[in-house]
């Protein structure tokens, strides 16, 4: 189990203060000045080397990410902007960071943005999220009173302005692109790719969007070295994490752990093991909503990284674990996945606007069995249709579960389908 | 994506209580010169707080007037995100996530506690003009479902009986504390206590 010491998140349940004051004792704001001293470069080699994936679910190296911003400006300002659009369901990671070591988030946001020569940022908050919100936005207000940020920030000549902004309940706004039309003011509809928001993001200049945790525990990298983070986890999977348990395990809960972590031991240390003992286990979805689920018997030994979870198909996603026991329907659970996806899609490409209301609509019949065998097949085949075919990856996320479904509880469908008609074959006892 | 229109019945008249203008300018001045557009969604929201929970045309209005936009780019701001209620609500909102992580931890008892105790249908005022009540998506606190928003607030670790007990409470002019109830666990720990972050090494 990965020590207390070695965790980022110190305050994850919220049993200090969020406030500057605590946040201080607890490292925060610690010398920043000397970590903006080591200069632009060294920052993102840092980062580079720290091996950090970004955690909002895609897993792109974070470090790279930064190196694609512009070194010397075309007369364009560059910017930050924050993911905290935390919408995937099974994840709630970021809501933490934010409520109860918002300074964390702050500091990373000053060291990110001097480290890709940005002198704003803004932090887009969901907007259910309204406590959140509050807090982040009084820790800003501290930061600036405390000299923290703003102009000549933590004495080190460079002038950081940082604001907070939220939307108004949009999935679709987690992606980045859409983020930045949100932010601008419009519906939150993905933008082509390229440009990529490195060359044209918000306001038509350079952009990098990272998820709220990326940036949050990049001074804690920087502070106590890339060798430190990278020696958690297995190599390209590197670091500790958030991990989000939810479902039916015994004691639901957040805890940060090392990378690569298996599933099983992540679910019986942290969560109080699956209700009723692991053998009750029927499936887990490893990733929030968009990665394919997995049945018990990967569950029993697969790990909690982004390679390992892509070798059986599925991926680490946000590392929203959630879990199902047997008494669980499994065709009505991920058919409310498809109600989700209906509900947020932004209509803007048809494959995505019309798929995802026809996807939802077949396994509303299929969670009552009114189909037909070959229907599995073609509703495959759609999914199929779908992914690849949008500007953003809401119709990979809304075909990828249903995909994990037929390709791991194909027979569960087909039961059902018999039972329905009547035809259901006699067990051999009867 | 679901169709959302105005509501038929609209008001005449929208404008800013004193305090409200001025955190809008606040607003308004936190994005770079020419870019006041930004602000729509944070104004917007202001002016339905302000008007009890919805959004109307004058406000839809007013609002493009002081951003200098046109009606029809706050309209589809709008009808486009789902927390600007495009009708009346109750004098609270009961948002109930139903999305699969809440749905596996028992949010139908959420929902037939409000329909019982608030109205059979959604998005539809009780007989006392104090709830209403709606499904909404994920509400981002997994390890604490089933739970609802209410106003700015969630109540977490929910069950058929902590939700009627929530909605009596808040009927009768009460505000019980935010957060998990009725279980001992800080926030998003565990139930019965931390196994991380406890000092003890």
């Amino acid at each position: 189990m990965l020590a207390d010491k070695d965790r980022i998140f110190t305050n994850l349940y919220g049993q200090h203060d969020w406030r500057l004051e605590a946040a201080r004792q607890r490292g925060a704001w610690d010398n920043t000045k000397a970590l903006i001293e080591r200069g632009h470069d060294a920052i993102i080699n840092e980062m580079k080397k720290s091996g950090l994936r970004g955690r909002g679910g895609a897993g792109f190296p974070t470090g790279l990410k930064w190196s694609f911003m512009p070194k010397q400006s075309d007369g364009r300002p560059s910017y930050l902007v924050v993911n905290a659009d935390e919408s995937e369901p099974g994840t709630c990671k970021d809501r933490d960071i934010m409520r109860h070591d918002p300074h964390l988030l702050i500091e990373g946001c000053l060291v990110a943005s001097f480290a890709m020569r940005a002198h704003a940022c803004y932090i887009y908050v969901r907007g259910e999220f309204r406590r959140e919100y509050k807090i982040v936005e009084a820790a800003i207000e501290e930061a600036y009173a405390a000299g923290l940020i703003g102009k000549n920030a933590c004495g080190s000549g460079w002038d950081f302005d940082c604001y907070v902004h939220h939307g108004a309940g949009a999935y679709i706004c987690g992606e980045e692109t859409a983020l930045i039309e949100s932010l601008e003011g419009k519906k939150g509809m993905p933008r082509l790719k390229p440009p990529f928001p490195a060359n044209v993001g918000l306001y038509g200049c350079p952009t990098t969007v990272n998820n709220v945790e990326s940036i949050a525990v990049a001074p804690t990298i920087l502070r106590r070295g890339a060798e430190w983070f990278s020696s958690f986890g297995r190599p390209n999977n590197a670091g500790t994490k958030v991990f989000c348990i939810s479902g039916h395990v015994n004691r639901p809960c957040n805890v940060e752990e090392a990378m690569s972590i298996p599933l099983r031991e992540l679910i019986e240390k942290h969560a109080g093991g699956v209700r009723g003992g692991w053998d009750n286990l029927l499936a887990v979805i490893p990733g929030g909503s968009s990665v394919p689920l997995l049945p018990k018997a990967i569950c029993d030994t697969v790990l909690m990284d982004f390679d390992a979870l892509r070798d059986v198909q599925s991926g680490l996603g946000t590392a929203g674990v959630v879990v199902m026991d047997k008494s669980t329907d499994v065709i009505a659970a991920i058919a409310r996945l498809s109600r989700f996806y209906k509900h947020e899609s932004c209509g803007q490409c048809t494959p995505c606007r019309e798929g995802t209301g026809w996807i939802w609509r077949v396994m509303e019949r299929l969670v009552r069995g009114e189909a037909d065998p070959s229907e599995i097949d073609l509703l495959f085949e759609v999914t199929k249709q779908v992914e690849g075919h949008t500007i953003c990856a809401l119709g990979d996320a809304a075909a990828w579960p249903i995909q994990g479904l037929i390709r791991h509880f194909r027979p569960v469908i087909e039961e059902r389908i018999r039972t329905k008609r009547g035809t259901a074959k006699p067990m051999a006892a009867e | 994506m679901s169709l959302r229109r105005l509501h038929p019945q609209q008001p005449k008249h929208f404008a800013w209580t004193a305090d409200n203008a001025l955190w809008a300018d606040r607003q308004i001045a936190k994005y770079p010169p020419g870019r006041q557009a930004s602000a729509v969604v944070p104004l917007l929201w202001r002016a339905q707080e302000q008007n009890g929970g919805h959004v109307t045309e004058p406000m839809i209005a007013l609002i493009a007037q002081q951003l200098g936009l046109s009606r029809i780019r706050v309209l589809e701001i709008a009808t486009f995100y789902t927390m600007f209620n495009l009708k009346p609500v109750g004098q609270h909102l009961i948002q109930v996530c139903t999305t699969t992580p809440c749905m596996l931890r028992g949010s139908a008892d959420v929902v037939a506690a409000c329909k019982k105790h608030i109205h059979p249908n959604p998005e539809t005022v009780s007989a006392d003009g104090k709830m209403s009540w709606m499904e909404v998506e994920c509400l981002g606190a997994c390890v604490n479902a089933p739970l609802v928003q209410v106003e700015d607030d969630y109540y977490e670790d929910l069950d058929g009986p902590k939700t009627e007990a929530l909605i009596e409470a808040l009927r009768k002019g009460q505000r019980p504390k935010p957060g998990p109830q009725g279980i001992n666990r800080l926030n998003s720990a565990p139930e019965g206590g931390a196994l991380t972050l406890t000092g003890k090494e």
